[in-house]
């Protein structure tokens, strides 16, 4: 991907996420609602209207990342600010030389870091950690030890988060607001790692748009890359927010 | 002098945790950081820096939390920050009035104001 795609579709990414965001926050409110204090949805909406109107468009991919990181952390007003935004900021810098597969590996890699540092959440505490870190290694795994394409690496990733997501649900918050509900917090998903988990699918879907035609064909695997496009309700939003 | 800042959720409790404490120690810088940028319940990165940067003369700030974000939010704030800021790991009110109390001493440093917030964990109250 050239310079001038790579803005695209992070700007198709940019839009296609807080649409998303816009229509699920009401069940991630209801979510939140279960185990903390019923702002999520609400919270991650204002960050990303802020973020579409803020974020230049032509800025570079890091600086692209970055303004969203801190479009968020200035108006979340949550906890997703500073984990979801500071952590974007934070890894943006793994994007100063383009987008590639490599470096959107170094990407992931620091963006968890900084979750898991700035929450000081370890898997298992029912938080955003518990979606991110299988995703994350999942994704340079099939990157870097099984050589697949990063479609298919993505494919993957977002399997994992939607286990991690899965995971959350019997267990018993030991982090966050939710940690003071005890054991009234065990059988409801986490929020955080449900909108994780829905950031990831745009992500996805926005790559497949964007990479599909530029991938060589021999070397994907035809079942893994049909099973993502039919996963995958949002293609026409996608569309509508890449042509704005 | 040390300044002291109250971040919370609620941008009355805020102002209210500053009152509280600057009855025991009017000399004392205390600025209050409540609330989103829209008077919202929730925390905001950006009042919290610019609360610091008020609170601070050139000798540090010590920063009081209520909950969960406040504390990320506050970690934030100190990181993008020009001035010295750490957190005291302290019950809000009690912790703010033992920090402005100490703050207006002589010798007080941002480690020994921050030592004295933390002290209130130990305050038992019956």
């Amino acid at each position: 991907m050239d310079r001038e795609t790579q803005r695209e579709a992070l700007s198709a990414t940019l839009e296609a996420v807080a649409d998303r965001i816009e229509r699920e926050k009401g069940h991630l409110t209801d979510l939140d609602s279960a185990i903390g204090d019923a702002d999520h949805g609400a919270n991650l909406h204002r960050g990303f209207q802020a973020a579409l109107e803020q974020v230049e468009r032509d800025a570079d991919p890091d600086a692209f990342v970055k303004g969203v990181g801190m479009a968020l952390v200035s108006k979340v007003g949550g906890a997703s600010g500073p984990l979801y935004g500071g952590s974007l900021a934070h890894a943006s810098s793994e994007f100063a030389e383009g987008i590639t597969a490599e470096s959107s590996v170094a990407f992931a890699e620091a963006y968890l870091e900084k979750v898991k540092d700035r929450g000081g959440a370890s898997v298992g505490d029912k938080t955003m950690v518990d979606a991110l870190t299988p995703a994350v290694h999942t994704y340079k795994r099939a990157i870097e030890v099984d050589d697949l394409d990063p479609l298919t690496a993505l494919a993957r990733a977002v399997d994992a988060a939607e286990r991690g997501v899965a995971f959350t649900t019997p267990i018993r918050a030991s982090k966050g607001r939710a940690s003071y509900l005890g054991w009234r917090s065990v059988g409801h998903p986490d929020p955080g790692a449900t909108s994780t988990l829905y950031l990831l699918e745009e992500i996805r879907d926005v790559a497949v748009e964007y990479l599909e035609g530029d991938l060589d064909a021999s070397a994907r695997t035809p079942g893994t890359d049909e099973e993502s496009e039919s996963d995958e309700p949002e293609d026409g939003v996608d569309e509508s927010g890449a042509g704005e | 002098m040390i300044g002291l800042v109250v971040v919370s959720h609620s941008e009355r409790l805020a102002e209210g945790v500053c009152e509280v404490a600057a009855e025991m120690a009017s000399d004392a810088p205390i600025v209050p950081a409540g609330g989103t940028d829209d008077g919202e319940v929730g925390t905001s990165v950006e009042r919290v820096m610019e609360a610091i940067e008020t609170a601070d003369d050139g000798a540090g700030v010590v920063v009081l939390v209520d909950l969960g974000s406040a504390v990320m939010s506050a970690e934030m704030a100190i990181e993008e920050s020009a001035s010295e800021a750490v957190i005291a790991d302290a019950p809000l009110v009690e912790g703010a009035v033992n920090a402005a109390v100490s703050a207006t001493g002589s010798k007080a440093t941002m480690e020994s104001v921050r030592e004295s917030a933390e002290e209130a964990r130990e305050l038992s109250k019956l």
